[in-house]
């Protein structure tokens, strides 16, 4: 969709006076907002995401959750410009076939990953415009959350939040998770029950904070019995 | 002067306000030869614009039990093109039934590179290792003028192994950049038959450590 560029540098006042011909050239890609986080425990992983769609100041659904399924024990969040989103995870699931097809067997989590890497590499001069997150469980059935950048540097994680509130979200988590900057506190192992608790309690934080997070909450828990989601509401407005 | 179009569409994407797409970079990485062998130390810092992706980001690719590569500049390309350089050492061992020297690897990695030249790639890399040729001291990324002071202070050729841990402590650039705190400063010793791992350190605790005598 052609963005307007009628706004400068957000925080830059924007100049209402004739200031002779301006070219507006076509971009390829637009924000179309979003947040993913993902937490990995000993024995589960959760996958979260809003389901707002919006760009600028409009919202395009609110009903567009950016998990997508992979396989039976992993999961990937989407964020950036829907349009990349999209292509990718088809891009993916074709892949996943190919490796089953050729294989014989499901890719692992590690795999897939590694995978996506190369494939968002290839495009290290276009870029997909897409933050992913990947969350399952590892070979060993622990759990396992993957972060990736555009072009596709990778790591493994124990917690990550992408997309529009990332910077809002992984200061949380350091310290509810990673138990960061705190002194004198008792590590305790994650539970499922409380992570998606927690998960929830920070979505709602985020949603009032950022624009382009609310709507709703898809969460997929992903355990050895397989994936179950639920759907919480957010903020509306 | 004209750019090539790879360099400039992403930058005329991210401006006036466009969409911003950052990606992720690594700072400080050092190594240096002394005479029980070689040692890498890296931090774990990876920025992507002015957020902080992450703390603990692995810049020491372990390309075989006795090749390291480090990896400072974009993430992304580190990443893959030294993965790609293992793969490529690999095939050379399997193929010429003899381990790949380490001036052969730089030189494999070198010319990748070249093909890409002008296009916006940007890496700081050094391989280490150790075959029957010498090797240097060598230290990249945006701390790494601060690491070398404090190698240059405490280098002696021939200084025992534990004089090792004292003398590359990337505490010291960590601290002097803007955002110092919980960044992890991982250490690999070379030897003759090959790399051990010989800490992962957070920084914030190491300045303990090493703060007598310092102010």
């Amino acid at each position: 969709m052609l963005s307007s560029n009628t706004f400068v540098d957000p925080g830059k006042m924007k100049d209402y006076h004739y200031t002779g011909p301006v070219e507006h050239r076509f971009s390829p890609y637009s924000f179309n907002g979003g947040t993913v986080l993902a937490v990995a425990g000993e024995d589960f992983a959760i996958v979260a995401s809003d389901t707002r769609l919006s760009e600028g100041y409009s919202i395009h659904s609110r009903d567009s959750p950016k998990c997508y399924k992979l396989t039976d024990t992993t999961v990937i969040g989407c964020s950036g410009f829907h349009g990349d989103c999209l292509t990718l995870t088809k891009i993916i699931d074709a892949r996943l076939k190919m490796y089953k097809h050729s294989n014989n067997k499901t890719m692992t989590s590690g795999a897939i990953a590694a995978m996506l890497s190369t494939i968002l590499y290839g495009r290290r001069f276009f870029p997909y415009y897409v933050y992913n997150i990947i969350g399952g469980l590892d070979e060993h059935g622990k759990g396992a959350v993957y972060s990736f950048d555009p072009v596709g540097s990778y790591q493994r994680d124990t917690y990550k939040a992408g997309g529009s509130a990332s910077a809002m979200l992984q200061p949380l988590l350091d310290n509810q998770i990673g138990f960061k900057n705190m002194e004198g506190v008792q590590h305790v192992p994650l539970t499922k029950d409380k992570a998606v608790q927690l998960v929830k309690d920070v979505f709602i934080s985020a949603a009032e904070r950022d624009v382009y997070t609310g709507d709703a909450l898809r969460v997929c828990i992903v355990t050895k019995e397989g994936i179950s989601e639920q759907t919480v509401p957010l903020r509306k407005d | 002067m004209s750019l090539y179009p790879q360099v400039w569409f992403l930058r005329t994407c991210n401006r006036d306000g466009g969409v911003s797409i950052d990606l992720n970079h690594g700072t400080t990485t050092l190594a240096f030869k002394f005479k029980y062998g070689v040692i890498v130390a890296v931090d774990s810092r990876a920025s992507a614009g002015r957020y902080l992706a992450s703390n603990d980001v692995n810049k020491v690719i372990e390309i075989n039990p006795y090749l390291l590569g480090t990896m400072s500049g974009s993430a992304a390309d580190g990443q893959y093109w030294e993965r790609l350089l293992a793969k490529e050492c690999r095939l050379y061992r399997l193929r010429s039934n003899h381990r790949i020297s380490v001036a052969a690897a730089s030189k494999l990695l070198c010319n990748m590179m070249l093909g890409y030249r002008g296009m916006g790639l940007f890496m700081g890399s050094m391989i280490c290792g150790w075959d029957k040729e010498a090797g240097r001291m060598f230290s990249t990324g945006c701390g790494s003028s601060y690491a070398y002071g404090v190698v240059d202070s405490g280098y002696r050729k021939d200084m025992a192994v534990e004089g090792r841990s004292t003398v590359s402590p990337l505490w010291f650039p960590s601290s002097r950049q803007q955002h110092p705190s919980h960044i992890v400063s991982v250490m690999y010793h070379m030897q003759q038959d090959g790399w051990i791992k010989v800490c992962k350190d957070d920084v914030s605790e190491l300045i303990h450590r090493y703060r007598k005598g310092m102010f």
